[in-house]
């Protein structure tokens, strides 16, 4: 842990070396996420409502995911660029180390932008919360807490599986980022409002939806108890993600350069 | 004239070279693009009423959208131009007896539509088998179909020109990073990427189809879809073509202006 601490106050430090561009990539990031939500609030102030949600509950929807992925790719870089990893060798040169091959890849980079997204998901959660979207209670504070984290853990294991895949291809898989960045973008409505067949795959093939269809309808007194708990569910999902990696490490030999 | 094309023609058959990864953002545009669809059938379902526009035209403009996203996106800029400029390098470009704008605008036009061109078959052909009114309709009636053509061209005009202007601006700029930011961000909630400008609020409809970025997708996707009437459409147009000056001329200047300031140091 203290060696992760340092390498992180590196990266923090090489970010801040250019500090226009860290503020202005920062700026854009948020930029990007305000409009996906300028999105929601035009088509809300048009409708109303959508199956039955509305505005400040969709946002404490949209603001859970955001967090969750925020995290996840300010600490999980490394497995979303893991095929530059691959190719300056940089992998090569952990494997000969004697420390475990995810922590050390983790080392390698941490963005410190997406920090921003991640507080940027944790303003407008305030904000939904503070507007009265759901009636507070302290297991639904714990619920909400999972949901950040578990989806978080969630995205870090489809950034391992872009890593892992990474291994056979040595270079990006462009389609995987229909569950990392489309999974953020249209998680800005609860995945129910797509129809049953998208909430079933993402419930029971990459499990996003245990992270934010069900234990929102705990959260809004729309569903049982036990709906809050999934988002520990969801963490099997790591389990295959693990598999994968190991998998992808026993079959790479090297890019050889 | 004809340098202009022939380097038209050299980027456009360079850029076709990309087939790998027009493959792979295919599917990434077929997903996104359902997507939208099934977000947009759900308000529709439960508040036909309140639609600003018909299902169909709806899910004409948002299949066109992700066939021809290449067209328009403001995000793929040309990183390699800018830091042309940044650079010098930008000096051996002068050394050629071609006018620096007119080249980098072939080159833009030729970017863009070798991208677009190698996306869009798929995209259009699925589209077309899904049912309607969730999918894409090929008959639109007489003029329609020519309409949109011209104003598809249009468009790649303005987007162009705004590209540019950009570029044209790092002469003046140290950083052109943060412009660029803004630009994006404006484009997608002015042009009808976030959500299509019938949805907007009234005031923010306006501004947004009076500004350049209301010239870009949002008038050849709503001329398919009959979203805009063809008797309006010569007005929509006229705009574009207001707009492709404005920008044109103003890109011009710009560079002019640059080049005589900058002054290249050897080497």
């Amino acid at each position: 842990m203290r060696l992760y601490l340092h390498f992180l106050s590196i990266h923090l430090r090489s970010a801040m070396t250019y500090r226009a561009s860290f503020f202005l990539s920062c700026l854009g990031h948020l930029l990007t996420t305000m409009n996906v939500f300028f999105g929601v609030v035009f088509l809300l102030d048009r409708f109303q409502s959508i199956g039955g949600y509305t505005l400040p509950q969709l946002a404490l929807c949209f603001s859970a995911v955001l967090s969750a992925s925020g995290l996840a790719e300010c600490f999980g870089r490394a497995f979303d660029v893991f095929h530059q990893l691959l190719s300056d060798a940089r992998f090569d040169r952990i494997m000969v180390r004697p420390r475990s091959l995810v922590f050390q890849a983790l080392c390698q980079e941490i963005k410190p932008t997406m920090f921003f997204r991640f507080l940027n998901g944790v303003i407008l959660l305030v904000w939904a919360v503070r507007s009265g979207a759901v009636a507070w209670t302290p297991w639904k504070c714990a619920v909400l807490t999972l949901m950040v984290l578990c989806g978080a853990l969630v995205f870090f294991g489809l950034y391992l599986v872009n890593a892992a895949v990474c291994f056979f291809t040595l270079e990006h898989v462009e389609v995987l980022n229909i569950f990392t960045d489309g999974a953020r973008e249209y998680s800005k409505y609860p995945f129910g409002v797509y129809g049953r067949s998208v909430l079933y795959i993402l419930t029971f093939l990459v499990p996003l939806a245990l992270v934010q269809h069900w234990p929102l309808q705990y959260l809004l007194d729309r569903g049982p108890a036990w709906y809050g708990a999934l988002p520990l569910a969801a963490l099997a999902f790591l389990l295959p993600c693990a598999l994968l990696w190991r998998l992808g490490v026993r079959h790479y030999c090297s890019t050889g350069s | 004239m004809r340098k202009y094309i022939s380097f038209f023609r050299m980027r456009l058959m360079a850029g076709l070279q990309y087939r790998a990864a027009a493959l792979a953002g295919l599917s990434t545009q077929l997903v996104w693009g359902a997507m939208e669809v099934l977000l947009y059938r759900a308000f529709w379902l439960e508040h036909p009423e309140r639609f600003p526009m018909g299902m169909e035209a709806l899910a004409a403009y948002i299949w066109l959208q992700q066939a021809f996203l290449t067209l328009f996106s403001m995000w793929s800029w040309e990183r390699d131009l800018i830091s042309s400029v940044r650079t010098g390098a930008v000096a051996y470009e002068l050394a050629r007896p071609v006018d620096l704008y007119g080249m980098w605008m072939a080159r833009s036009l030729a970017l863009r539509l070798s991208r677009a061109l190698l996306r869009m078959f798929p995209v259009i052909l699925i589209a077309l088998l899904i049912p309607a009114p969730y999918g894409l309709r090929l008959w639109t009636g007489g003029a329609v179909l020519p309409l949109f053509l011209l104003s598809t061209v249009l468009m790649l005009l303005v987007v162009c020109a705004y590209t540019l202007l950009i570029y044209a601006l790092t002469f003046h700029l140290t950083d052109p990073n943060g412009i660029m930011v803004l630009s994006v961000a404006a484009a997608d909630l002015l042009g009808g990427a976030i959500v299509p400008l019938p949805f907007l609020p009234e005031k923010l409809r306006l501004l947004a189809a009076l500004s350049p970025f209301g010239s870009m997708q949002n008038v050849p996707l709503r001329i398919y879809s009959g979203d805009i009437p063809l008797t309006d459409a010569p007005a929509v147009m006229g705009l574009q073509v207001f707009w492709i000056l404005t920008l044109v001329l103003a890109g011009c200047l710009l560079t002019r202006s640059g080049l005589r300031r900058s002054v290249i140091a050897g080497g």
